[in-house]
């Protein structure tokens, strides 16, 4: 006997009790069928008949060199773009049947230098996207609060400053915040720790890594980091020129025979005596 | 006979004029505010119309002002002596800083927080309203505060095309060979160049984001 069971979500995970990350039963929550995306006057388009999902609840990295179209498609899943033929599907439902405004607010983004309203102070900032989505002061002020916490910042203490005088890394953790504001399913992040300095970096990746474990969000990451991406990853796209080239599980990705595959890993020991 | 000693004598009238002046300027002011600030959020996205303003705005900048007085007089409705063309000229003026300004003021924002704007689902006209201009206002305001200073300079010749103002006692004295006189509609007209540029520079320094 067949049942219709409602799609499965792994809610909640948390350290001793993983999800099955790539089991049938997760759901792709997005889905790009044969996307092309070409801008005029340009002869090669920057994706290229490119077809893949995201499950539902998965850390999917996509790693490549600057242009080779990581960012665009980052920006084809909340309709910042659209593509030029073939779909990008979200929760079932083709980006362009989406109204572009619901679709965004319903699905975090984080770029690089964080991109918060300078005018804002940090609790304004994070509690945008639910106050455009009309929720009342006390209720946005408690999830200002409650996120604040959650990305490492006494509310009492940050909760009234403006971006002007936080630092990097207390930047990038509001924006992570912001991005989260009205607790959408989906992240996605663009070189979010990019700009930030080495040690600042590595502190926020491996706290966002335990974040991304607990929250259980489907999290789409941009980065030309290796190390980056097979930290956090639960999941390796490499893009080469607009097409996929390796996607892969991080264990297994290093071990992928393809020259891109292989300039990565160089990357890796480019430092003479370093750890690994 | 001290400038001093004319400007008590005649206090009532340079009070007078003073007022006259302040009126023609807050007059000017306003419409090419009016004018000024919504045709630089326009231009934002139309770069024709962007070239268009922006250069016929400088093409009446380098109208020298007594000639564009004389200019406004002879054409119908606007011209004629009087406020009225003085006014019109004086709005004339005041549109290039303001416009520029405007649109310096709304394309000068950091392109990462705009794109955040958008990516957060804000429509267009939010992100007008709760981003672009709150952001711009500090330089639209710069740009208003240059205006109104070269307006109230200006402002002294339009008594030459009858509109009155502290430009009265500037001609009558040049006519009368007078520095007393001259220095009557001078000074106060210099005084209040000033006493705007300061006050609107308090104004600009509390709106101006970091």
């Amino acid at each position: 006997m067949h049942y219709d069971r409602p799609p499965m979500r792994p809610v909640n995970r948390t350290p001793g009790n993983e999800a099955p990350i790539s089991s049938a039963t997760a759901d792709p929550i997005i889905e790009f069928q044969e996307v092309t995306y070409s801008v005029k006057g340009r002869s090669a388009p920057l994706i290229s008949q490119l077809s893949m999902s995201v499950k539902s609840g998965e850390t999917l990295v996509l790693l490549g060199r600057s242009g080779s179209g990581k960012t665009t498609l980052l920006r084809l899943i909340n309709r910042m773009l659209v593509p030029s033929s073939g779909e990008v599907v979200v929760e079932g439902k083709s980006t362009m049947d989406w109204d572009a405004i619901r679709l965004r607010r319903h699905i975090g983004y984080v770029i690089q230098e964080a991109g918060l309203f300078p005018h804002f102070t940090v609790a304004e900032n994070i509690g945008l996207v639910p106050k455009l989505e009309k929720w009342d002061p006390a209720r946005i002020t408690e999830r200002t609060n409650e996120l604040l916490r959650i990305v490492g910042l006494d509310p009492r203490e940050f909760a009234q400053r403006r971006p002007a005088q936080l630092s990097g890394g207390q930047r990038q953790r509001v924006g992570v915040a912001r991005a989260l504001g009205a607790d959408p399913s989906i992240l996605l992040m663009d070189e979010p720790f990019g700009a930030l300095d080495p040690v600042t970096r590595a502190e926020l990746q491996r706290e966002f890594s335990e974040l991304a474990r607990r929250l259980g969000k489907t999290i789409v990451f941009v980065t030309h980091d290796l190390r980056e991406a097979l930290l956090l990853a639960s999941r390796i796209v490499l893009l080469q020129s607009g097409r996929i080239v390796a996607n892969a599980r991080p264990q297994e990705f290093l071990r992928i025979d393809h020259p891109e595959v292989k300039a990565f890993t160089a990357s890796l020991q480019a430092v003479p005596g370093a750890p690994e | 006979m001290t400038p001093w000693t004319f400007m008590v004598t005649h206090r009532a009238e340079i009070w007078s004029a003073t007022l006259d002046h302040i009126a023609l300027v807050l007059i000017a002011m306003s419409i090419a505010i009016v004018i000024a600030v919504p045709l630089g959020m326009v231009i934002v996205q139309r770069p024709a119309l962007r070239t268009f303003s922006l250069g016929l705005a400088s093409v009446f900048q380098t109208i020298p002002s007594l000639a564009l007085f004389g200019f406004l007089i002879p054409i119908p409705f606007i011209g004629g002596i009087g406020p009225r063309t003085a006014i019109v000229a004086l709005v004339l003026y005041a549109l290039l800083p303001i416009l520029r300004n405007t649109y310096v003021g709304l394309t000068s924002i950091d392109p990462a927080v705009l794109e955040a704007a958008e990516a957060m689902g804000m429509t267009n006209t939010q992100i007008l309203t709760r981003v672009r201009l709150p952001l711009a206002l500090g330089i639209i305001l710069a740009g208003i505060r240059t205006a109104t200073v070269i307006t109230i300079g200006v402002a002294t010749i339009a008594a030459a095309i009858g509109a009155g103002g502290l430009g009265t006692f500037i001609f009558r004295g040049v006519a009368m060979v007078s520095d007393a006189v001259i220095l009557a509609g001078a000074i106060p007209a210099a005084l209040l160049a000033i006493l705007a540029d300061i006050f609107l520079a308090l104004i600009e320094r509390r709106l101006r984001v970091q």
